[in-house]
């Protein structure tokens, strides 16, 4: 049994524990949030109805427009902002506004972040590591369903694009 | 990153506060995205309307405008996606006075800062477009992916901050798109129909989006029987960055980069998908459900000069039940004007609006206030936002629209 400790290419901001919200669905604050109430309201998301604030989202791809660049920012000043938000595959409107918002982000995986981390984990994102570790309720990383989904080499891979291609 | 001379200093803050502070932004950005130097960009455009901002957005562009700092202005050509209002319709909408206060004090912090605000999101068909091989910082999804696949030009998705940061420094992070490994294409997509209408050219791009699926990929189309025009182009682009987050599409044989299908390592792919009238239809018709309607919009994005003659001819000798809204740019607008098409429109019952964007103009309180939920539109673009906003979007033609707009129904 290996560690679940899964190793992005790329990342930026402090280093956060919290409950991860995991689906595999995209993200735009624009399209898919309510921001005023800090929940997903898109009715199709597979978020849908629950709150984004506080939480570490592990999702598969940034979609929609540049909006969620200034939105990061603006949900940031109000403290209704998750902790982090973890994706396969990032847009640079996201990196863009979580470097203006402050808000931790990881991307850039070798296999689907979205089928490993489970939806209500606890997770810690270390982006100076650029490491997603899970954890149990108390704090101790936990063992990994399948020996592939365990310790994953990253940052061999010189793409400048986030995500596989 | 590896800084030249100018670079340091900036960083240092030996060319003032402001670009420093821009510069900085950049760096975080391009070091994310393991960006090696800079790239001279030579035009900006910033999206920055304030439901987006917020008060903390408007602020943070204050503290720019109004720093000590003389130096703090842009340094190339700078300029807008549309605003957040019309201020001469904003009653139309039931915008509130805050909004319009928000939005003043906006314009007034980036004029302080040099920016010109043209308010538009088709400065590709209105402005200055890009040129083939031309590196930019472009904000809006819809200019960006016309830019870089109609145009040849090179940008990433800048984000206001982003944007906004380029026209300080004159440059931004040499990433993504500006490079030629991220120009190649990445999924080889065979269409047997081609579209007609705007809508249905919206739609396909929303069903090649939605299989591309992030940002990273680059669609190459073949099949199309016949080259579209650049407002078809307008909406295949905008719906597909808006359904997949694409930037960078090609069509064999009719795009600058693809005039061979090998020119973009397309003859290297199989093809993945095969697309048809029926997935056309069947993007459509997801969102189709009850008759009603509330208001009709033509929006997202913004109308060209020939749009707008389009839905003015339509509207001759019709009387509207619904509203109907018809916005474009403030470059579009006057010729409009001028040319009878926004007299047409509005005998009809119908309303011009120009320098903003329906779903950047707080739609989420334009519902409430004005008790709008079913909405019909020709942009496939619009219906894929508005879900998230609350509205029951429908897509449908050009002339379908106007139709409901007559008849109150769809």
């Amino acid at each position: 049994m290996t560690e679940l400790v899964l190793h992005a290419r790329h990342a930026m901001g402090s280093k956060v524990t919290g409950e991860a919200l995991v689906a595999s669905d995209g993200f735009s604050a624009r399209y898919d949030l309510n921001r005023l109430e800090g929940v997903f309201s898109r009715p199709t998301h597979k978020l849908a109805g629950l709150s984004y604030v506080d939480r570490i989202l592990v999702l598969d791809t940034a979609k929609g427009g540049v909006a969620s660049a200034w939105m990061l920012h603006e949900m940031r000043s109000r403290n209704m902002v998750p902790l982090a938000i973890v994706f396969n595959t990032v847009n640079t409107i996201l990196v863009q506004g979580a470097a203006l918002g402050d808000v931790t982000m990881m991307a850039g995986f070798d296999e689907d972040v979205t089928a490993l981390v489970p939806h209500g984990a606890r997770v810690e994102v270390d982006p100076q590591a650029k490491t997603l570790r899970v954890l149990d309720a108390n704090g101790k990383t936990i063992a990994a369903a399948q020996p592939t989904h365990g310790e994953v080499p990253g940052a061999a891979k010189p793409v400048h694009g986030p995500g596989k291609r | 990153m590896q800084l030249n001379d100018e670079e340091k200093a900036m960083l240092a803050g030996e060319l003032g506060e402001v670009a420093q502070i821009a510069i900085k932004h950049q760096i975080s950005v391009g070091d994310f995205f393991g960006a090696r130097d800079f790239v001279p960009v030579t035009q900006a455009h910033i999206m920055a309307d304030t439901e987006s901002l917020g008060q903390a957005g408007v602020q943070w562009l204050e503290r720019l405008a109004d720093s000590k700092d003389a130096r703090g202005r842009v340094r190339i050509p700078t300029i807008t996606d549309p605003r957040g209002t019309d201020f001469s319709k904003a009653g139309d909408i039931a915008q509130a006075d805050w909004m319009l206060h928000l939005e003043r004090r906006a314009i007034d912090a980036f004029v302080k800062l040099g920016v010109s605000m043209t308010d538009t999101c088709i400065n590709y068909q209105t402005v200055l477009s890009a040129t083939r091989g031309e590196h930019v910082a472009f904000g809006d999804t819809g200019v960006v992916i016309y830019t870089n696949s109609v145009n040849g030009g090179r940008s990433n998705f800048e984000g206001g901050p982003s944007a906004l940061s380029a026209g300080l420094t004159g440059r931004t992070p040499r990433y993504g798109f500006h490079l030629d490994e991220h120009r190649q294409a990445t999924l080889r997509i065979r269409v047997d129909w081609t579209p007609r209408t705007l809508n249905e050219w919206g739609a396909l791009g929303g069903v090649v989006g939605k299989l591309a699926g992030n940002y990273w990929q680059v669609p190459l189309v073949e099949g199309l029987d016949a080259a579209p025009t650049s407002d078809e182009l307008k909406h295949f682009g905008a719906a597909m960055a808006s359904f997949g987050s694409v930037a960078l599409f090609h069509l064999a044989g009719i795009t600058p980069e693809a005039y061979r299908a090998a020119d973009v390592g397309g003859d290297r792919l199989p093809v993945a998908h095969r697309v048809g009238q029926a997935d056309v239809q069947g993007l459509i018709e997801h969102y189709a459900g009850e008759s009603r309607v509330d208001v009709v919009v033509f929006s997202a994005p913004q109308l060209s000069l020939y749009e707008m003659r389009e839905v003015a001819r339509l509207c001759e000798g019709r009387r509207f039940k619904l509203p109907l809204l018809a916005v474009t740019s403030p470059q579009v607008k006057p010729d409009a004007d001028r040319f009878g098409y926004t007299a047409a429109i509005e005998a009809a019952g119908g309303t011009v609006m120009s320098g903003m964007c329906f779903y950047q103009s707080y739609a989420r309180e334009i519902a409430e206030a004005k008790g709008w939920k079913y909405l019909a539109t020709n942009s496939a673009k619009l219906v894929n936002i508005l879900g998230g906003y609350g509205y029951v979007p429908r897509l449908a033609s050009m002339q379908e629209c106007i139709e409901a707009a007559e008849k109150g129904e769809l």
